[in-house]
């Protein structure tokens, strides 16, 4: 019942959200049409980055608890970074290669967003190649926190490293009042997929497992 | 004796009979340095430009090597469940293998980076004991890391494959740091060097103390 709320819920807001990107929002100045791209991608980027933590939030808890549904959130949370890192990265090169006139460079902010998905595929991997359950989310759960641990660090070096992406405009105020309207509604509606999504994969990982079980049980029982 | 010294004379023990991991280790980094200078052909101008980057490629590379070959040798013959197996806090067992690592890693880098000095005409001066510091920096903080990263992958079926995947990502910010730091040295401009130092230190010191708290849950049944 829940997820079929949430799913209506993400299907109204995703449509009222392509109307306004794509009707309401007023044209910007210098890029035009292009500068519409920035209200998937702002959604996108910042959807990675609450992955990321809520693959450390989800790791952390499954060391205090011991409670495989914790470590069924983390690996939900590591397949969505994979999602919003390659949706965030590919959506950028769509906007950077008409305004940079290139695809990809190694500024702070992409390398940065290029390594977290690396994070997370490595992450999956060595889930991949783990064929205990428990041993899985043991192990799971602490390369999830040094992970974690590792985003600052990265944050940090990679910034002062070099520095190309435009700054961010939400919080210096050089948004406008329509373009701020229409990343609100976009922020929500991305919420909500996140939501949507993250559930839908939970429920997923609990039936996989169920038939795993349920398996074992028949060998066991032949 | 602590624990911790135990582990550390241990190990130093069973490298001293067998050799394996330094020398493997000391080959790697060589083998690294001579690849380089085919791929780059260095001119005096390109040189302190690379040649950062070389070191720190043969160091880090290097050192995966290294802890594959420590944590293997743990895994033949059952050691790890001997060294389990002793009433001993799971935390120091973690602090013991980062320190006969850390050691067996700075052995062989004692060789590799007069190699390197030599193969890129520096001079043996001060230059030399600052990138020797940064090298002591960086390679305690790979060290941090790769000893528990290298006991996870130990638990998988690819062991050894599965270290550099779980690494290198990680590791990016101490590489960043140690690269911008050597080439700050040899560039003579060493004004912001301290934060890229800072950066080192703080990574070894969070990572020592995360990698403390959580190690029992990497070799727990």
């Amino acid at each position: 019942m829940r997820s079929k709320i949430l799913g209506v819920l993400v299907l109204v807001l995703m449509i009222a959200n392509l109307y306004m990107i794509f009707v309401f929002a007023p044209n910007e100045a210098t890029m035009g049409v292009i500068q519409r791209i920035f209200y998937f991608h702002l959604p996108f980027g910042v959807s990675s980055y609450l992955s990321a933590y809520l693959l450390g939030f989800a790791s952390i808890m499954y060391l205090i608890k011991h409670d495989l549904k914790w470590d069924r959130l983390g690996a939900s949370a590591g397949e969505m970074g994979i999602l919003f890192t390659s949706m965030s990265i590919m959506s950028g090169a769509l906007w950077a290669k008409p305004v940079w006139g290139i695809w990809w460079t190694w500024d702070a902010r992409l390398t940065l967003q290029f390594l977290l998905g690396l994070i997370f595929l490595s992450y999956l991997m060595l889930r991949a190649y783990l064929p205990e359950r428990e041993k899985k989310a043991a192990l799971g759960a602490v390369f999830g926190i040094l992970a974690m641990v590792d985003v600052p660090f990265n944050y940090l070096s990679i910034r002062w490293w070099r520095t190309q992406h435009p700054q961010p405009v939400i919080l210096g105020g050089g948004l406008d009042w329509d373009m701020w309207k229409v990343m609100m509604v976009s922020f929500c509606a991305f919420a909500a997929l996140y939501a949507y999504l993250l559930d839908r994969r939970m429920a997923i990982a609990r039936v996989e497992e169920e038939v795993e079980y349920l398996e074992h049980a028949i060998l066991a029982h032949d | 004796m602590s624990p911790v010294i135990a582990i550390v004379f241990k190990d130093i023990v069973i490298e001293m009979r067998s050799k394996e991991s330094v020398s493997s280790m000391l080959m790697f980094g060589v083998l690294v340095l001579t690849i380089f200078s085919f791929a780059f052909e260095p001119s005096s101008i390109e040189r302190s430009l690379i040649a950062p980057g070389t070191l720190w490629v043969a160091f880090s590379f290097a050192a995966i090597l290294g802890l594959n070959r420590s944590l293997a040798m743990e895994i033949d013959n059952d050691c790890l469940q001997g060294l389990l197996l002793a009433p001993v806090d799971r935390g120091n067992l973690y602090i013991g293998k980062v320190a006969s690592n850390f050691t067996f890693m700075m052995i062989a880098e004692v060789i590799v980076l007069p190699i390197f000095v030599i193969f890129n005409n520096l001079k043996f001066n001060l230059q030399f004991l600052e990138i020797a510091g940064i090298a002591v920096l960086g390679t305690f903080a790979i060290a941090a890391i790769g000893s528990i990263l290298s006991t996870i992958s130990a638990n998988t079926r690819m062991k050894e494959v599965m270290l550099p995947v779980l690494q290198i990502p990680l590791t990016v910010p101490v590489v960043i740091s140690s690269v911008e730091a050597t080439s700050m040295v040899l560039s003579g401009d060493t004004k912001g060097i301290s934060s890229w130092l800072y950066l080192l230190a703080g990574f070894s010191i969070v990572y020592l103390t995360v990698s403390y708290l959580v190690f029992e849950f990497v070799v727990e049944e």
